[in-house]
């Protein structure tokens, strides 16, 4: 009898340490970006492109990278939406339950997901290879997407398999058509579906893997779709094995797209909460 | 209103190969409350869901024989056809689940779907209307925007049963639509569809025995997949005709 609460306790405590794993982890990530790349950070880092002594001395500041991560990473998120919604739909709705394209889908976007993105990097660069295509943000884009897809038709999936088919039966029965229905499923997964577009926007963007191959780097700002463009987790890892100035301008780099994360998964779970009034 | 009865002849549904419901022949004479009774399993609700053709909303079903609806048949029925003949048989589930939206909205939104109020006066006065129907306008008048899902259980599923009285039904389907309720708000639902029965014809699956020995006018004992029996409830519950009714009656197996 005593041995069971002993058992309890100690499972207990065990759970309070693999917390508290966690919480360390974060907690000295973001002291060191912090600690590291606060005090490196300046309002022209943040908001100049390099001018011409970048290379030895502060002058100018990386908003190249910065605007190449969204350049690359907005148009991405857009495509890859395109594509994830249909796909979910047609998997949890047209096809419900058991269906061999249903089950191949999946099984394909298991297969996607855990594909690390370098390997996505090699394969596109190959390709780029083959068709002769230079590094530039369309094909950063293009990896970005084919990153982002199987993300968000994974979670997706979760959240449209949380439908209750109550729900589906009740609107049926009022004499909707499959697509009414769909509207109806869409007020109740919304709240889901923009937590998990923004999350794989957060891990695309934070991607160097991705965009080493394909988008490359410049010191330029990227003003078209064939332009090389640098971005912020690239220049993370470009810089930080440099000499100085360049590694405590990887930390300020780190700082700026720790905070973009951030953001961004905090305004997932805002306009979730927001969202989630009607939902049942 | 339309007055119309529904009759199932010779239907066999067979869900990935298994074999559900077997030759059913059965009708629902209308303005009555018809009690489908028999054991978990037996394809009680699978008959319900066939008369609102839901059944094909799983894959791999086969359905032959026939649901008339009028002169209609709601096997044969595509597309159009089968969208009006859903809005003309209502369903109330089990657990009620209102639709992600306000309480007025989950009332309009299948007379939306169907255009069939010209403006916003004529729709207001038909979600009041149905709102009382069922007993919940006086609860519910000061908050028709709030989200559905706020509102209690019992509540909820009177909402579910303005929200299919809506569309203007002639059959009312409900799938053990109390067993989910506290006993006030099931008695609330139970009273409700005795009241319905004046303008509807009310199918109903029902486990608690004594529920339909209350409320039902016609019974139809499902055993298996198959109709073991069926007819007027007081001769059905009090002189059943076969063995095995009479041994479910008396609680051998259930």
């Amino acid at each position: 009898m005593k041995l069971k609460y002993t058992e309890e306790k100690l499972m207990k405590v065990l759970m309070l340490l693999a917390v508290a794993v966690v919480l360390a982890a974060v907690l000295s990530i973001v002291w060191t970006i912090c600690v590291r790349g606060i005090p490196a950070l300046s309002a022209d880092l943040v908001f100049k492109t390099p001018g011409k002594d970048w290379n030895t001395q502060a002058d100018g500041g990386f908003l190249n990278a910065i605007a190449g991560s969204f350049w690359i990473v907005l148009p991405s998120t857009l495509i890859a939406t395109c594509i994830s919604i249909p796909v979910v739909f047609y998997i949890t709705m047209y096809k419900r339950r058991s269906s061999a394209l249903s089950y191949a889908a999946r099984l394909a976007y298991d297969v996607l997901y855990g594909i690390p993105s370098i390997v996505y990097g090699a394969f596109a660069f190959m390709v780029m290879v083959m068709i002769g295509m230079r590094v530039s943000v369309l094909g950063g884009i293009l990896v970005t997407t084919l990153l982002m897809v199987p993300m968000m038709v994974r979670s997706g999936d979760e959240i449209a398999r949380g439908v209750p088919d109550d729900m589906v039966d009740a609107s049926y029965s009022l004499g909707a058509t499959k697509w009414e229905t769909l509207k109806v499923v869409l007020r109740q997964v919304l709240p889901g579906m923009i937590s998990a577009i923004l999350l794989a926007v957060g891990r695309a963007i934070g991607d160097a893997a991705a965009v080493m191959f394909t988008a490359g780097f410049s010191d330029r700002t990227a003003t078209s779709l064939s332009d090389p463009t640098a971005t912020l987790p690239l220049a993370v890892f470009n810089w930080i094995t440099m000499p100085d100035p360049f590694p405590d301008r990887a930390y300020a780099a780190a700082f700026v797209l720790t905070v973009i994360v951030l953001v961004l998964s905090l305004g997932s779970r805002w306009i979730a909460h927001v969202l989630t009034r009607h939902k049942l | 209103m339309e007055n119309n009865s529904l009759t199932v002849r010779g239907l066999n549904v067979k869900i990935e190969g298994e074999h559900i419901l077997k030759n059913v022949n059965v009708s629902f004479p209308s303005r009555r409350i018809t009690c489908i009774v028999g054991p978990s399993g037996c394809g009680k609700s699978t008959l319900l869901r066939c008369l609102n053709r839901l059944t094909e909303t799983i894959d791999k079903v086969e359905i032959s024989g026939s649901i008339l609806i009028g002169g209609q048949d709601l096997i044969q029925a595509r597309d159009a056809e089968l969208l009006e003949l859903r809005r003309r048989v209502g369903l109330v589930p089990q657990r009620p689940c209102p639709l992600p939206m306000s309480i007025f909205d989950n009332v309009a939104y299948g007379c939306r779907i169907h255009g069939m109020h010209r403006n916003k006066a004529e729709m207001a006065e038909t979600v009041e209307r149905y709102l009382t129907e069922v007993g919940l306008w006086d609860e519910v008048k000061d908050r028709l925007k709030k989200p559905a899902a706020h509102l209690s259980l019992g509540q909820q599923q009177r909402l579910c049963l303005a929200r299919s009285l809506a569309v203007e039904p002639e059959f009312i389907l409900a799938d053990e639509a109390t067993s989910a309720l506290d006993p006030v708000s099931s008695k609330t639902v139970e009273d409700l569809f005795v009241r319905l029965k004046e303008n509807y014809t009310i199918i109903m699956v029902t486990h608690t025995l004594r529920q339909a020995l209350r409320i039902a006018d016609n019974a139809v004992f499902l055993y298996m997949g198959e109709v073991i029996e069926s007819g007027e409830a007081s001769r059905v519950f009090r002189d059943p005709a076969e063995e095995l009714t009479r041994n479910y009656l008396a609680g051998v197996f259930s």
